[in-house]
């Protein structure tokens, strides 16, 4: 069928490939990529026992913890005789004392359509930057309200982190509606409400759910006994049908990781695609040194491969000695990641210190790692959704900054790739994470800190965007012009942001 | 003298293998990208081998990330002196089988006060010969990283680990206090006796663990599958009968079972399962009935709730 020992023989002639499937087998439903959530909302919002209950009600709590749960909960049995849930998610002991969540807890589950991970994550405000982290890998995120309560500032908090980390679909729990009599006005107050806020956001994809996670209605079970006004899904049945995000981005990127050489006679590049695709005999550009080599192999522990997609991790081998280290971006001639030394973005700022104007962190993004200066610009209100002049962030605060390096960095926005556009800022004083950002655009000047930058940036509707790229005249042009992909709507946002 | 050449390094083409599901990839790929991480951004990383069949992904990945070069760290086992027979002679094939780096390190003063886990009870026992013992080796190598196999479905506070899991120059998880990580950024920036411990499997199950196993033809110890061995009974765990070491107490019995372990730790402290389950394909479908968790059989985590944790703390895995 496939040829046999073809690894070895492979190593040593570029031009030989294993039978490797350039695309995977029709999955079967159980073994497709697991659906990354995260659950959010404001303290007492019952996302602790709304997973519990996931848990309890898809049987992933097996006989021997359900033991020590009952154990555990001694005493604090609700009035239905099951135990505590959310003590199957708030396992450290600070949390139990306290009856709250401080960190994320991950969380595994299955049903016989797909398996779920989930991220439980803290309400209080002082644990935002936990929340934070559980939103930059979820697919989807289910907010949590308190029936009886309605939206918080905390519920606009963790839907603006989550729109702003690039999590496009959302789950409304509209939670202890029980404790409202089951309000059917009450419910569609507060989905209205939400769904405003939702698309203010740019969110398009919201499914409001009434839902008592105590009693386990509309969570794996309907709830058609007490609230046959609702027709909608059950929130099992939402997350078996929302789609996990796409790392398939334009443009092949592979950061380096490492260099690997073995032996005199292999030196490969180690890291993991972060966008696009790449196969042997394509030519790639090394930056930040701008030098151009083509791919001769794609080396991994089983096979030479004709094919790495984003999300693979494998070892690339170029045809000529050019000098690449951790650090630098492999990349596609055709399709280049910005670089400069100034631009634009968003974060959120995740310490007591908050993020203090002028200050040189470290920022890592993808292996990079380079000093930074950061410079507030504006700070989002979450009461009025208005972006207010900043000239500091405090900690949990939405900002808009600038970045400004000592040399060139490399990203593309967070929007069209979401490994390379996306950093991390690390306090030199105490090397904690202070901050999690997401790049907007290029700055080609700021304040003259910097020489301006020759280069001229074209941001175009995808398509006229591929169109002229094809073309020969622009190919040659390469050093002059950088053409960004946009889609027709954000083509105004996005020059705006270039301009302010 | 440099490694061999990749060129002619033994490597088993497996070509015939089907490739990875999706979900098993996605997983692989993470860890891959985990290893070369930390590899590259600390001085002296080690990776904890305690010959489970988490160990035994662990490695396997270890290989893959790192290939067509060899581990580029040593492994660590440490040795309390009371693990099954079985499992020493495990690991010393594959050191040998793969040619990796290995340092075993057993406490001194455990050794020499004649700690066992008889006499001073699975608490003190584990602390002394595991807790004590790992921070007495992590020291003494000067290593900046530390690998586990740690995975988060196992118990509740390994739910709240990082992937880079932060510890203080005397070994301490604050739990508290943990940095955050966001997308696949890990921050490994650390002060000169500070460490990392990394924990690449954090996202798999146990079944994963069990069906990539199983797709890679991974080696792992015999005593995971079904077999009929010696056992007697103890506080409700069946343990393994066959060192000499094990004193019977007065009405216990050593009999004959069938049986297999689900977990491998110090044969004392580790109850084996009725099972007849002596293919990978028979653990995967007894393991997706099963009604009871992993970690059921193994009594330290039975001392009290939180008591993982507690260890965790001081320094424990």
């Amino acid at each position: 069928m496939t040829a046999p020992a073809i690894a070895n023989a492979a190593l040593d002639d570029a031009t030989a490939v294993a039978a490797y499937p350039a695309q995977e087998p029709v999955r079967a439903t159980r073994d497709s990529r697991p659906l990354r959530l995260i659950t959010c909302g404001s303290v007492d919002d019952g996302k602790s026992t709304l997973i519990g209950r996931l848990l309890w009600d898809t049987k992933a709590v097996k006989e021997d913890q359900a033991a020590t749960l009952q154990r555990d909960s001694n005493g604090k049995q609700n009035d239905l005789g099951l135990p505590d849930f959310a003590l199957l998610l708030d396992g450290l002991q600070a949390e139990r004392e306290q009856g709250i969540t401080i960190d994320v807890a991950y969380r595994y589950f299955s049903t016989d359509k797909r398996s779920f991970i989930v991220a439980d994550t803290p309400g209080h405000e002082q644990y935002t930057r936990n929340m934070a982290t559980g939103a930059s890998t979820a697919d989807l995120a289910v907010l949590l309200v308190d029936a009886r309560v309605g939206l918080l500032e905390q519920t606009r908090r963790h839907a603006t982190i989550a729109t702003l980390m690039g999590i496009r679909q959302f789950v409304l729990a509209v939670n202890k509606i029980d404790l409202t009599n089951y309000d059917r006005a009450r419910f569609e107050q507060i989905s209205h409400e939400f769904k405003e806020l939702a698309l203010s956001l740019g969110v398009r994809q919201v499914t409001a759910i009434p839902v008592s996670a105590l009693k386990g209605e509309n969570v794996v079970y309907d709830g058609r006994a007490s609230m046959p006004w609702y027709d909608g899904p059950t929130l099992i049945e939402v997350l078996e049908l929302a789609t996990t995000r796409s790392a398939q981005t334009v443009g092949f990127r592979l950061p380096v990781q490492r260099v690997s050489r073995p032996g005199e006679s292999f030196r490969g590049y180690q890291g993991t695609v972060a966008g696009g695709s790449v196969k042997p005999g394509d030519s790639v550009v090394i930056l930040p040194s701008g030098m151009v080599a083509n791919v001769t192999k794609i080396v991994t522990f089983d096979l030479v491969r004709n094919a790495a997609v984003a999300g693979d991790a494998v070892t690339l081998v170029l045809d000529r000695q050019v000098d690449v280290s951790r650090g630098d971006v492999i990349a596609a001639i055709d399709s280049q990641p910005m670089t400069g030394l100034a631009f634009d973005a968003q974060l959120v700022a995740l310490q007591p210190e908050g993020i203090q104007p002028g200050k040189r962190y470290w920022l890592k993004s993808g292996s990079r790692r380079q000093r930074v200066q950061v410079q507030p610009a504006s700070q989002l209100d979450l009461k009025t959704g208005k972006w207010n002049h900043a000239d500091e962030l405090p900690m949990n605060a939405i900002g808009k900054v600038h970045l400004v390096f000592d040399e060139q960095a490399i990203f593309d926005a967070y929007e069209q790739n979401r490994t390379t556009g996306a950093f991390i800022l690390i306090d030199p004083d105490t090397n904690n994470t202070v901050a999690g950002g997401m790049i907007t655009a290029k700055r080609a000047a700021l304040g003259g800190i910097h020489a301006e930058e020759s280069r001229v940036i074209l941001s175009l509707p995808a398509d006229l965007a591929d169109q002229l790229m094809a073309t020969e005249l622009f190919a040659g042009r390469r050093e002059d012009v950088e053409i960004r992909r946009v889609t027709a709507g954000k083509a105004a946002e996005i020059i705006d942001t270039i301009d302010g | 003298m440099p490694h061999n050449h990749p060129e002619t390094e033994l490597h088993n083409p497996q070509s015939t293998k089907p490739p990875l599901d999706p979900h098993l990839k996605a997983l692989e790929n993470e860890a891959i990208h985990i290893f070369r991480e930390v590899a590259a951004e600390f001085e002296r990383p080690v990776m904890l081998y305690s010959i489970g069949k988490d160990s035994s992904v662990l490695l396997h990945l270890a290989r893959k990330a790192f290939y067509p070069g060899r581990v580029p760290f040593p492994l660590l086992h440490v040795d309390t002196g009371w693990k099954f027979q079985e499992m020493i002679a495990f690991r010393d094939e594959m050191v040998e089988k793969y040619d990796l780096d290995l340092v075993v390190h057993t406490n001194p003063r455990g050794a020499k006060e004649n700690v066992t886990p008889f006499s001073h009870g699975s608490a003190l026992y584990t602390d002394i010969m595991k807790t004590e013992a790992l921070r007495q080796a992590l020291d003494a190598g000067r290593y900046d990283a530390a690998f586990g196999g740690a995975r988060r479905d196992e118990e509740a506070s390994r739910a709240k680990e990082r992937i880079y899991s932060f510890r203080t120059p005397d070994h301490r998880w604050d739990p508290r206090n943990q940095r955050p990580e966001l997308w696949n950024l890990y921050n490994g920036m650390i002060r000169k006796g500070e460490s990392v411990r990394a924990f690449p499997l954090s996202n798999w199950t146990e079944v994963d663990i069990w069906r990539y196993i199983q797709a890679e033809e991974i080696p792992i110890v015999p005593l995971y599958f079904a077999k009929k061995r010696p056992i007697v009974e103890r506080d409700g765990m069946m343990i393994l009968a066959e060192d000499p070491r094990l004193e019977l107490l007065p009405g216990e019995m050593k009999r004959e079972e069938v049986i297999r372990f689900r977990t491998l730790g110090c044969f004392p402290l580790t109850g084996a399962i009725r099972s007849s389950a002596t293919t990978l394909d028979a653990i995967i479908s007894e393991l997706e009935t099963a009604t009871v968790s992993e970690r059921q059989g193994r009594a330290i985590d039975r001392d009290q709730s939180g008591s993982m944790e507690k260890k965790k703390r001081e320094g424990y895995f």
